[in-house]
């Protein structure tokens, strides 16, 4: 690697728990460059910018910052350091004024007074740096777009004198008329020395910003090149070339009537315009990208989130309903935020299990607890949970077995349409294999159970996970569910494709929003 | 295919109970479980603080019947409130118009009574005012329905101001706890009423065991016995109904419930509800306490301590946890502390400061022993 890089990375490990995050990432960037990094989720992206932006420490590897030595030990070292990290979420004060949070933390000062006149003296000159005319220095940011929020983030970074300025999934929040105007800025950065991090999801973004580009899978580096030497093939070919590594199982299923029938449903934001018909005995998978509105639409579906236009039946009911209705319906959800609201984590697991059906648990308004553990108990044993008690809080039980309790519920109330999101995420391997042993049982019909075939609405980020276990697969990006076939006729590298764009690969327009 | 664990694995290993015997630790019945780790930790903290004013104050006076008795009569308005602040903790919220209502009830029930004397006047409509000039067994009975309902009615104001209009429960009952206080102040024209003739109501929470009157057989004040029939029936509510497992779990977590199907907007609505009514039931006791009149400036404070003993008693005012049993060691704890703190001449500010430093320590105990539960 060239001697001169301003930032690089060799060997980079980070472990959490039992998992490797990052198995070995080497990472150079250069002085005057746009580097992308790209991966699909889960790849390591994340947690090698936590690494950089000293948020966590690696346990094993090198870092170069302008050929010295450099660990970043805390997010304010990184930054003194000169690397400038702006994420997704933007992280500003909304009720202080543009130049207050310009100089959040570096106000120029005598003593404990601030001087206001240098501060506004300094962020002007931050602002002007980037050519921004446009923001007024004394106004909340609250009150800003979007965009203009962004812009005060980097000029932000700009006045902590940013050597590496590290983007991640910038364009997400913006509009198709002010993607152009970032880039502009991009380049201008680039042109003025800066070395920018780009990570992006849109591949046909990388192709127009990013002058190289690293790929991570796994946690590795697999790849790094010239951007304008690569196609997008070649890119995606190097994101997925991997081996399926587990098992699904697949019994001979056989579909049976229309469960749930959607028919251009649209919320406020996401989803947009969706048809879709789900059989008794089938598991439909829905892949996509993070923020592709796949979880908008479960929630939709379920009633969480305003169905704008379009109808959803579900039996001969095709009217509005929120979740307690669509219980009653025997449809049951799956969050995948499990600690935030797929699982009250003070409570039991009986509780847990048994919150959306307390009714067969006693007389009239009674819920008798011993019956409530009597129910939680078979699927307990049959899923099987790790616990000491089913009375114990679920905050003691583990990732993989918290989610199982979760997953409990929705067979607590022996629910026919199960809308899974995320089921596997975040759990280790064995958690995972006995998810999808069940799936399967549920959608053949376990005949020792005596009950009918379920059907499974699933979202995953894991495409291994959707090809192995999914009877059809549809692919959502931007709102739209673009295309459904039957799991056999996709292949990784399709789905990436479909998920990272328009159906053209090669063309080089601005994502449509 | 061949090596995918098609049998449920194993979920012995060491440590781990057999899941097939019918009882389990933790399960909330039974009395195993009201004798648990921190309700006993609670029961032992009331004994040893009782145990110390019983040892240091002179000639023994603390535990003599009258004085235990007097503990129990000064401990029921908080006991009583306490019930539903539990609930209200329980689900996440918090109510600090608890002690406007209290006062609220006690003027309405002064102002009720006090018809007797008005309805003899002239230009009261003919029927209502003979009615009630003719019935006066009846006025204690509409007094008492009076106050609950008016402070039914604060509770069901203060839920419809959390949930329909989506403001923080600590700003809403911050707001209505001085607008409760004002209407108090309104309807005794500022100054307190003094009912002629109060009949039971006045006497709910009257000496019974050691006074020298024919109701020695009930043992405790009729007050007393109305908390704990409340208190047993709160009990059951929050343990074995479906109601009660929804409230803890919109406490725990509200998004939670939402997607499990609870109505979690009507299950706070129900909370505040209750909460209202057993700050009617305390303002009943409150009006006996303060000797059978209507004072609207009575009970000030009193949100307070009784948060506080929700919270010594284990409710988490991040919600989802809490008990009855604990919240009614709590107002022991705090009634003990300050009687006790009286009788041995303590000031006032270190009788206060006491009850402080015992409210943090509760919650910082608790705090380190689950850390180091979940840490065996």
């Amino acid at each position: 690697m060239a001697e001169d890089a301003r930032l690089q990375m060799q060997d980079v490990h980070k472990r959490f728990g039992a998992t490797w995050a990052l198995r070995g990432v080497n990472l150079s960037v250069q002085p005057g460059e746009v580097h992308a990094l790209v991966g699909e989720n889960g790849a390591g992206k994340s947690t090698l910018m936590k690494v950089l932006s000293g948020a966590v420490l690696p346990d094993r590897g090198q870092i170069w910052l302008d050929g010295q030595p450099f660990v970043p030990g805390s997010p304010l070292h990184a930054r003194q350091s000169g690397i400038a990290m702006i994420y997704q979420e933007l992280s500003l004060a909304p009720h202080l004024s543009v130049m207050e949070n310009i100089l959040l933390g570096i106000e120029p000062h005598w003593g404990p007074w601030v001087l206001w006149k240098k501060m506004r003296q300094q962020a002007a000159a931050a602002l002007a740096q980037l050519e921004i005319a446009d923001i007024p220095l004394d106004k909340p940011v609250r009150e800003l777009s979007v965009a203009q929020q962004q812009l005060v983030e980097i000029a932000r970074a700009m006045a902590m004198d940013c050597r590496v300025l590290i983007l991640d999934e910038p364009t997400s929040s913006l509009t198709q008329q002010e993607v152009p105007k970032l880039f502009a800025l991009i380049r201008r950065l680039r042109d003025s020395g800066h070395s920018i991090i780009y990570i992006s999801h849109f591949l046909e973004e990388v192709q127009q910003i990013s002058d190289r580009f690293t790929v991570l899978r796994d946690g590795q580096t697999v790849g790094t090149g010239q951007t304008c030497q690569t196609s997008i093939d070649q890119i995606v070919a190097m994101m997925v070339g991997r081996q399926i590594r587990e098992l699904y199982p697949r019994s001979h299923r056989q579909p049976g009537e229309v469960l749930l029938d959607i028919q251009g449903l649209s919320g406020p934001g996401k989803p947009q315009d969706v048809s879709l018909q789900l059989r008794r005995g089938e598991v439909l998978g829905i892949a996509g990208l993070v923020g592709a509105g796949r979880t908008e639409l479960l929630r939709t579906i379920f009633g969480l989130a305003p169905v704008r236009a379009g109808k959803i039946r579900i039996g001969l009911w095709s009217g509005p309903a929120g979740p307690p209705q669509r219980w009653r319906q025997a449809v049951g959800y799956l969050s995948e935020d499990r600690k935030q609201e797929g699982l009250a984590l003070s409570l039991s697991l009986a509780d847990n299990i048994t919150l959306p059906r307390l009714e067969r648990l006693g007389v009239g308004f009674f819920v008798w607890p011993v019956r409530q553990a009597a129910a939680a108990l078979p699927w307990i044993q049959k899923i099987p949970i790790q616990c000491q008690s089913p009375w114990q809080p679920v905050s003691t039980l583990s990732g993989g077995n918290q989610q199982k309790v979760a997953l409990a519920r929705l067979l607590h109330a022996d629910v026919d349409v199960l809308l899974l999101d995320e089921p596997t995420r975040g759990i280790d391997v064995g958690s995972k294999a006995q998810i999808y042993q069940l799936i399967d049982e549920l959608v053949t019909g376990n005949p020792g159970q005596g009950r009918r075939p379920k059907s499974v609405l699933m979202v995953s980020s894991s495409l291994p996970e959707l090809l192995g276990l999914c009877d059809r697969i549809g692919v959502m990006c931007r709102g739209r569910l673009v295309e459904v076939r039957p799991a056999g006729e996709w292949t990784e590298h399709e789905l990436m494709l479909a998920a990272t764009g328009p159906a053209d690969p090669h063309s080089t327009s601005v994502p449509s929003s | 295919m061949s090596n995918h664990p098609s049998s449920p694995a194993p979920v012995a290993s060491k440590g781990f109970y057999p899941l097939t015997q019918k009882s389990f630790p933790g399960q909330p019945t039974g009395w195993w479980n009201i004798f648990n780790l921190r309700i006993m930790g609670r029961l032992l903290a009331l004994v040893l603080i009782f145990t110390f004013f019983a040892l240091a104050v002179e000639g023994g006076s603390f535990y003599q019947p009258r004085n235990l008795e007097s503990l129990l009569r000064q401990s029921a308005v908080y006991a009583t409130a306490s019930l539903g602040m539990t609930m209200i903790i329980i689900a996440g919220g918090i109510d600090l118009s608890i002690g406007s209502v209290i006062a609220l009830t006690a003027v309405v029930v002064a102002w009720v009574l006090n018809l007797h004397q008005t309805a003899s006047e002239p230009n009261w409509p003919q029927k209502i005012g003979s009615w009630i000039f003719h019935s006066p067994f009846l006025l204690p009975w509409l007094a008492a329905l009076a106050g609950l309902t008016v402070a039914t009615l604060a509770g069901l104001v203060n839920g419809f101001l959390c949930v329909g209009l989506r403001i923080v429960p600590f700003v809403v009952t911050l707001g209505t706890m001085m607008i409760y206080r004002g209407f108090a102040k309104i309807i005794a024209q500022e100054k307190p009423i003094y009912p002629q003739e109060v009949g039971w109501l006045g006497a709910l929470l009257d000496p019974t065991l050691t006074a020298p009157t024919p109701q020695r057989w009930m043992l405790l004040p009729p007050g007393v016995w109305l908390m704990l029939f409340a208190a047993v029936l709160a009990a059951i509510m929050l343990r074995y109904t479906r109601l009660g497992r929804h409230i803890y779990a919109v406490g725990s977590n509200a998004e939670t419930a939402r997607l499990c199907g609870v109505r979690v907007g009507r299950t706070k609505l129900i909370v505040y509800t209750l909460g209202g009514f057993f700050g009617g039931l305390a303002g009943l006791m409150e009006f006996s306490w303060i000797g059978g009149t209507g004072i609207p400036t009575t009970a000030s404070g009193y949100e307070l301590s009784i948060i506080a003993a929700v919270v010594i008693g284990g409710g988490s005012l991040s919600g989802g946890e809490g008990t009855i049993l604990g919240s009614l060691i709590g107002a022991l704890i705090i009634t003990v502390l300050s009687m006790g703190g009286q009788q041995m001449g303590w000031p006032r500010p270190v009788q206060e400061m006491v009850i402080g430093s015992i409210l943090i320590g509760a919650v910082a105990l608790d705090y380190w022993q689950r850390r180091w539960r979940l840490k065996e």
